[in-house]
Protein backbone atom coordinates (compact mmCIF):
# COMPACT_ATOMS: atom_id res chain seq x y z
CA UNK A 1 0.00 0.00 0.00
CA UNK A 2 2.77 2.46 0.92
CA UNK A 3 4.52 1.47 -2.32
CA UNK A 4 1.33 2.43 -4.17
CA UNK A 5 1.31 5.81 -2.48
CA UNK A 6 4.98 6.32 -3.35
CA UNK A 7 4.37 5.40 -7.00
CA UNK A 8 1.46 7.84 -7.11
CA UNK A 9 3.66 10.67 -5.80
CA UNK A 10 6.37 9.92 -8.35
CA UNK A 11 3.76 9.93 -11.14
CA UNK A 12 2.74 13.41 -9.98
CA UNK A 13 6.29 14.70 -10.00
CA UNK A 14 7.79 13.51 -13.26
CA UNK A 15 7.18 15.24 -16.58
CA UNK A 16 8.22 12.45 -18.95
CA UNK A 17 4.95 10.81 -19.95
CA UNK A 18 6.66 7.58 -20.99
CA UNK A 19 7.80 7.16 -17.38
CA UNK A 20 4.30 8.02 -16.18
CA UNK A 21 2.80 5.23 -18.29
CA UNK A 22 5.34 2.70 -17.02
CA UNK A 23 4.75 3.76 -13.42
CA UNK A 24 0.98 3.51 -13.77
CA UNK A 25 1.51 -0.05 -14.98
CA UNK A 26 3.53 -0.71 -11.83
CA UNK A 27 0.79 0.96 -9.80
CA UNK A 28 -1.76 -1.45 -11.28
CA UNK A 29 0.42 -4.46 -10.50
CA UNK A 30 0.77 -3.28 -6.90
CA UNK A 31 -3.01 -2.88 -6.80
CA UNK A 32 -3.37 -6.45 -8.05
CA UNK A 33 -1.09 -7.60 -5.23
CA UNK A 34 -3.28 -5.79 -2.69
CA UNK A 35 -6.32 -7.60 -4.11
CA UNK A 36 -4.53 -10.95 -3.79
CA UNK A 37 -3.77 -10.14 -0.16
CA UNK A 38 -7.48 -9.44 0.32
CA UNK A 39 -8.31 -12.84 -1.26
CA UNK A 40 -10.05 -11.27 -4.27
CA UNK A 41 -8.21 -13.35 -6.87
CA UNK A 42 -10.65 -12.67 -9.70
CA UNK A 43 -10.38 -8.91 -9.28
CA UNK A 44 -6.59 -9.15 -9.00
CA UNK A 45 -6.48 -11.13 -12.23
CA UNK A 46 -8.52 -8.50 -14.05
CA UNK A 47 -6.47 -5.66 -12.62
CA UNK A 48 -3.21 -7.30 -13.70
CA UNK A 49 -4.48 -8.09 -17.21
CA UNK A 50 -6.44 -4.93 -17.95
CA UNK A 51 -4.80 -2.32 -15.73
CA UNK A 52 -1.18 -3.33 -16.08
CA UNK A 53 -1.29 -4.95 -19.51
CA UNK A 54 -3.78 -3.50 -21.93
CA UNK A 55 -4.07 0.05 -20.59
CA UNK A 56 -0.30 0.43 -20.60
CA UNK A 57 -0.15 -0.63 -24.24
CA UNK A 58 -3.04 1.65 -25.17
CA UNK A 59 -1.45 4.58 -23.34
CA UNK A 60 1.79 3.94 -25.22
CA UNK A 61 -0.15 3.92 -28.48
CA UNK A 62 -1.70 7.24 -27.49
CA UNK A 63 1.73 8.63 -26.67
CA UNK A 64 2.88 7.65 -30.13
CA UNK A 65 0.04 9.74 -31.55
CA UNK A 66 0.59 12.74 -29.29
CA UNK A 67 3.65 14.11 -27.48
CA UNK A 68 5.94 12.57 -24.90
CA UNK A 69 6.44 15.41 -22.47
CA UNK A 70 3.91 17.15 -20.30
CA UNK A 71 3.52 20.90 -20.72
CA UNK A 72 4.69 22.72 -17.59
CA UNK A 73 1.78 24.24 -15.69
CA UNK A 74 1.83 27.92 -14.85
CA UNK A 75 2.11 28.42 -11.10
CA UNK A 76 -0.23 27.20 -8.40
CA UNK A 77 -3.93 27.68 -9.08
CA UNK A 78 -5.99 27.70 -5.86
CA UNK A 79 -9.41 26.66 -7.20
CA UNK A 80 -8.57 23.04 -8.31
CA UNK A 81 -6.66 22.53 -5.05
CA UNK A 82 -9.68 23.59 -2.99
CA UNK A 83 -12.02 21.32 -4.96
CA UNK A 84 -9.69 18.32 -4.60
CA UNK A 85 -9.14 18.90 -0.89
CA UNK A 86 -12.86 19.33 -0.23
CA UNK A 87 -13.78 16.17 -2.15
CA UNK A 88 -11.01 14.20 -0.48
CA UNK A 89 -12.07 15.45 2.93
CA UNK A 90 -15.67 14.42 2.30
CA UNK A 91 -14.58 10.96 1.12
CA UNK A 92 -12.48 10.50 4.26
CA UNK A 93 -15.43 11.65 6.37
CA UNK A 94 -17.64 9.10 4.61
CA UNK A 95 -15.24 6.25 5.39
CA UNK A 96 -15.75 6.91 9.12
CA UNK A 97 -19.31 5.60 8.74
CA UNK A 98 -18.27 2.51 6.81
CA UNK A 99 -18.08 -0.83 8.62
CA UNK A 100 -14.62 -2.19 9.39
CA UNK A 101 -12.99 -4.48 6.85
CA UNK A 102 -14.09 -8.07 7.52
CA UNK A 103 -16.91 -7.06 9.87
CA UNK A 104 -19.48 -9.90 9.69
CA UNK A 105 -22.29 -7.51 10.65
CA UNK A 106 -21.62 -5.18 7.70
CA UNK A 107 -24.72 -4.60 5.52
CA UNK A 108 -22.96 -6.07 2.49
CA UNK A 109 -22.63 -9.42 4.29
CA UNK A 110 -26.25 -9.49 5.44
CA UNK A 111 -28.20 -8.73 2.27
CA UNK A 112 -27.93 -11.20 -0.65
CA UNK A 113 -24.37 -12.30 0.13
CA UNK A 114 -25.25 -15.23 2.41
CA UNK A 115 -27.86 -16.42 -0.07
CA UNK A 116 -25.26 -16.53 -2.87
CA UNK A 117 -22.69 -18.27 -0.71
CA UNK A 118 -25.05 -20.91 0.64
CA UNK A 119 -27.26 -21.55 -2.36
CA UNK A 120 -25.12 -20.93 -5.44
CA UNK A 121 -23.80 -24.49 -5.63
CA UNK A 122 -27.37 -25.77 -5.55
CA UNK A 123 -29.04 -23.11 -7.71
CA UNK A 124 -26.35 -22.44 -10.31
CA UNK A 125 -23.67 -25.09 -10.02
CA UNK A 126 -20.13 -23.88 -10.68
CA UNK A 127 -17.76 -24.16 -7.71
CA UNK A 128 -16.49 -20.62 -8.33
CA UNK A 129 -19.13 -18.41 -6.73
CA UNK A 130 -17.75 -15.31 -8.44
CA UNK A 131 -18.58 -16.84 -11.80
CA UNK A 132 -22.12 -17.76 -10.72
CA UNK A 133 -22.77 -14.25 -9.42
CA UNK A 134 -21.28 -12.53 -12.46
CA UNK A 135 -22.80 -14.69 -15.14
CA UNK A 136 -26.05 -15.90 -13.66
CA UNK A 137 -27.37 -13.89 -10.70
CA UNK A 138 -26.04 -10.64 -12.12
CA UNK A 139 -26.30 -11.53 -15.80
CA UNK A 140 -27.85 -8.19 -16.67
CA UNK A 141 -24.95 -6.25 -15.20
CA UNK A 142 -22.40 -8.32 -17.08
CA UNK A 143 -24.37 -7.84 -20.28
CA UNK A 144 -24.17 -4.12 -19.61
CA UNK A 145 -20.41 -4.36 -19.15
CA UNK A 146 -20.05 -6.16 -22.46
CA UNK A 147 -22.02 -3.38 -24.11
CA UNK A 148 -19.69 -0.84 -22.51
CA UNK A 149 -16.66 -2.58 -24.07
CA UNK A 150 -18.50 -2.82 -27.38
CA UNK A 151 -19.38 0.87 -27.26
CA UNK A 152 -15.77 1.77 -26.44
CA UNK A 153 -14.51 -0.07 -29.51
CA UNK A 154 -17.25 1.51 -31.62
CA UNK A 155 -16.34 4.96 -30.32
CA UNK A 156 -12.67 4.53 -31.17
CA UNK A 157 -13.61 3.26 -34.62
CA UNK A 158 -15.94 6.19 -35.28
CA UNK A 159 -13.50 8.83 -34.11
CA UNK A 160 -10.19 7.65 -35.55
CA UNK A 161 -11.18 4.48 -37.40
CA UNK A 162 -10.94 6.05 -40.82
CA UNK A 163 -7.58 6.87 -42.32
CA UNK A 164 -7.33 10.70 -42.32
CA UNK A 165 -8.36 12.35 -45.56
CA UNK A 166 -5.02 14.10 -45.96
CA UNK A 167 -3.19 10.77 -45.97
CA UNK A 168 -5.66 9.12 -48.29
CA UNK A 169 -5.34 11.92 -50.82
CA UNK A 170 -1.57 11.84 -50.47
CA UNK A 171 -1.58 8.14 -51.17
CA UNK A 172 -3.81 8.62 -54.17
CA UNK A 173 -1.43 11.23 -55.53
CA UNK A 174 1.56 8.95 -55.35
CA UNK A 175 -0.23 5.73 -56.25
CA UNK A 176 -2.56 6.81 -59.06
CA UNK A 177 -1.54 7.15 -62.70
CA UNK A 178 -0.26 10.62 -63.45
CA UNK B 1 11.23 -4.28 -34.06
CA UNK B 2 11.48 -7.16 -36.48
CA UNK B 3 15.28 -7.01 -36.59
CA UNK B 4 15.72 -7.74 -32.86
CA UNK B 5 16.42 -11.51 -32.74
CA UNK B 6 15.76 -11.91 -29.01
CA UNK B 7 12.32 -10.32 -29.24
CA UNK B 8 11.48 -12.30 -32.35
CA UNK B 9 12.41 -15.68 -30.90
CA UNK B 10 10.89 -15.05 -27.47
CA UNK B 11 7.64 -13.81 -28.94
CA UNK B 12 7.44 -16.81 -31.25
CA UNK B 13 7.86 -19.13 -28.29
CA UNK B 14 5.42 -17.22 -26.11
CA UNK B 15 2.50 -16.43 -28.40
CA UNK B 16 1.13 -19.97 -28.58
CA UNK B 17 1.21 -20.56 -24.78
CA UNK B 18 -0.40 -17.14 -24.23
CA UNK B 19 -3.32 -18.10 -26.46
CA UNK B 20 -3.57 -21.52 -24.83
CA UNK B 21 -3.57 -19.90 -21.40
CA UNK B 22 -6.32 -17.54 -22.54
CA UNK B 23 -8.45 -20.51 -23.58
CA UNK B 24 -7.73 -22.20 -20.24
CA UNK B 25 -8.80 -19.08 -18.35
CA UNK B 26 -11.88 -18.86 -20.55
CA UNK B 27 -13.16 -22.38 -20.04
CA UNK B 28 -11.86 -22.96 -16.54
CA UNK B 29 -13.60 -19.86 -15.20
CA UNK B 30 -16.32 -21.98 -13.57
CA UNK B 31 -13.81 -23.71 -11.35
CA UNK B 32 -11.07 -21.19 -10.67
CA UNK B 33 -10.43 -17.49 -11.01
CA UNK B 34 -10.95 -16.16 -14.48
CA UNK B 35 -13.63 -15.82 -17.08
CA UNK B 36 -14.46 -14.09 -20.30
CA UNK B 37 -13.07 -10.65 -19.50
CA UNK B 38 -9.64 -11.84 -18.43
CA UNK B 39 -9.43 -14.45 -21.16
CA UNK B 40 -10.37 -11.91 -23.81
CA UNK B 41 -7.68 -9.53 -22.67
CA UNK B 42 -5.03 -12.27 -22.59
CA UNK B 43 -6.04 -13.51 -26.02
CA UNK B 44 -5.86 -9.98 -27.39
CA UNK B 45 -2.44 -9.46 -25.84
CA UNK B 46 -1.07 -12.30 -27.98
CA UNK B 47 -2.17 -10.38 -31.09
CA UNK B 48 -0.83 -7.13 -29.69
CA UNK B 49 2.62 -8.66 -29.07
CA UNK B 50 2.61 -9.94 -32.62
CA UNK B 51 1.63 -6.53 -33.95
CA UNK B 52 4.26 -4.76 -31.84
CA UNK B 53 7.07 -6.98 -33.05
CA UNK B 54 6.16 -7.83 -36.62
CA UNK B 55 4.26 -4.63 -37.41
CA UNK B 56 0.62 -3.82 -37.96
CA UNK B 57 0.59 -5.04 -41.54
CA UNK B 58 1.56 -8.60 -40.57
CA UNK B 59 -0.90 -8.58 -37.70
CA UNK B 60 -3.71 -7.41 -39.95
CA UNK B 61 -2.92 -10.26 -42.29
CA UNK B 62 -3.62 -12.68 -39.42
CA UNK B 63 -6.70 -10.90 -38.11
CA UNK B 64 -8.11 -8.55 -40.76
CA UNK B 65 -10.25 -5.66 -39.48
CA UNK B 66 -13.45 -7.18 -40.83
CA UNK B 67 -12.83 -10.37 -38.83
CA UNK B 68 -12.27 -8.54 -35.54
CA UNK B 69 -15.29 -6.29 -36.15
CA UNK B 70 -17.41 -9.32 -36.92
CA UNK B 71 -16.23 -11.04 -33.70
CA UNK B 72 -17.00 -7.85 -31.78
CA UNK B 73 -20.61 -7.99 -32.88
CA UNK B 74 -21.01 -11.78 -32.67
CA UNK B 75 -19.83 -11.78 -29.06
CA UNK B 76 -22.47 -9.27 -27.97
CA UNK B 77 -25.15 -11.03 -29.98
CA UNK B 78 -24.15 -14.38 -28.47
CA UNK B 79 -24.69 -12.99 -24.98
CA UNK B 80 -27.93 -11.17 -25.74
CA UNK B 81 -29.12 -14.06 -27.93
CA UNK B 82 -28.65 -16.57 -25.09
CA UNK B 83 -31.03 -14.46 -23.05
CA UNK B 84 -33.57 -14.44 -25.85
CA UNK B 85 -33.29 -18.21 -26.36
CA UNK B 86 -34.05 -18.57 -22.65
CA UNK B 87 -37.12 -16.40 -23.14
CA UNK B 88 -38.29 -18.44 -26.12
CA UNK B 89 -37.95 -21.62 -24.06
CA UNK B 90 -40.28 -20.18 -21.44
CA UNK B 91 -37.94 -18.65 -18.85
CA UNK B 92 -37.06 -15.08 -17.96
CA UNK B 93 -34.51 -13.14 -19.96
CA UNK B 94 -31.01 -14.52 -19.15
CA UNK B 95 -32.42 -17.41 -17.13
CA UNK B 96 -30.28 -20.37 -18.22
CA UNK B 97 -32.09 -23.11 -16.32
CA UNK B 98 -34.45 -23.73 -19.22
CA UNK B 99 -31.64 -24.21 -21.76
CA UNK B 100 -31.27 -27.92 -20.99
CA UNK B 101 -33.42 -30.63 -19.43
CA UNK B 102 -31.40 -30.58 -16.25
CA UNK B 103 -31.41 -27.34 -14.31
CA UNK B 104 -27.68 -27.48 -13.51
CA UNK B 105 -26.72 -28.44 -17.03
CA UNK B 106 -28.75 -25.51 -18.34
CA UNK B 107 -27.02 -23.06 -16.03
CA UNK B 108 -23.64 -24.50 -16.95
CA UNK B 109 -24.35 -24.28 -20.67
CA UNK B 110 -25.67 -20.75 -20.37
CA UNK B 111 -22.68 -19.52 -18.39
CA UNK B 112 -20.30 -21.21 -20.83
CA UNK B 113 -21.94 -19.57 -23.84
CA UNK B 114 -22.21 -16.09 -22.41
CA UNK B 115 -18.64 -16.21 -21.09
CA UNK B 116 -17.53 -17.16 -24.57
CA UNK B 117 -19.46 -14.19 -25.92
CA UNK B 118 -17.82 -11.92 -23.36
CA UNK B 119 -14.36 -13.24 -24.23
CA UNK B 120 -14.94 -12.80 -27.94
CA UNK B 121 -16.17 -9.23 -27.59
CA UNK B 122 -13.39 -8.21 -25.20
CA UNK B 123 -10.64 -9.74 -27.34
CA UNK B 124 -12.04 -8.26 -30.54
CA UNK B 125 -12.55 -4.87 -28.91
CA UNK B 126 -8.98 -4.75 -27.60
CA UNK B 127 -7.49 -5.81 -30.94
CA UNK B 128 -9.68 -3.31 -32.79
CA UNK B 129 -8.80 -0.43 -30.49
CA UNK B 130 -5.09 -1.24 -30.64
CA UNK B 131 -5.07 -1.62 -34.42
CA UNK B 132 -6.99 1.61 -34.87
CA UNK B 133 -4.55 3.52 -32.68
CA UNK B 134 -1.54 1.96 -34.32
CA UNK B 135 -2.85 2.55 -37.80
CA UNK B 136 -3.91 6.17 -37.32
CA UNK B 137 -0.57 7.69 -38.11
CA UNK B 138 1.96 5.18 -39.37
CA UNK B 139 0.34 3.39 -42.23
Amino acid sequence: MSLMGFTGLVILRIRDLFGVVMLSGIYSLLGAMVYVVMDAVDVAFTEAAVGAGISTVLMLATLALTTRTERASKGLRPMPLIVVLATGGMLFYATLDMPHYGDPEAPIHRHVGPHYIEKSAEEVGPPNIVTSVLASYRGYDTLGEVFVIFTAAMGVLTIIGRVPRRQREGRKDTGGPA
Amino acid sequence: MKEKPVLRVVSKILIAPIMLFALYVQFHGDFGPGGGFQAGVIFASAFIIYALIYGGRASRAVAPPWVTRLCLVIGVLLYAGTGIVGMLLGGNYLNYSVLADDHHAGQHLGIMVIEFGVGMTVAAAMITIFNTFARYRND
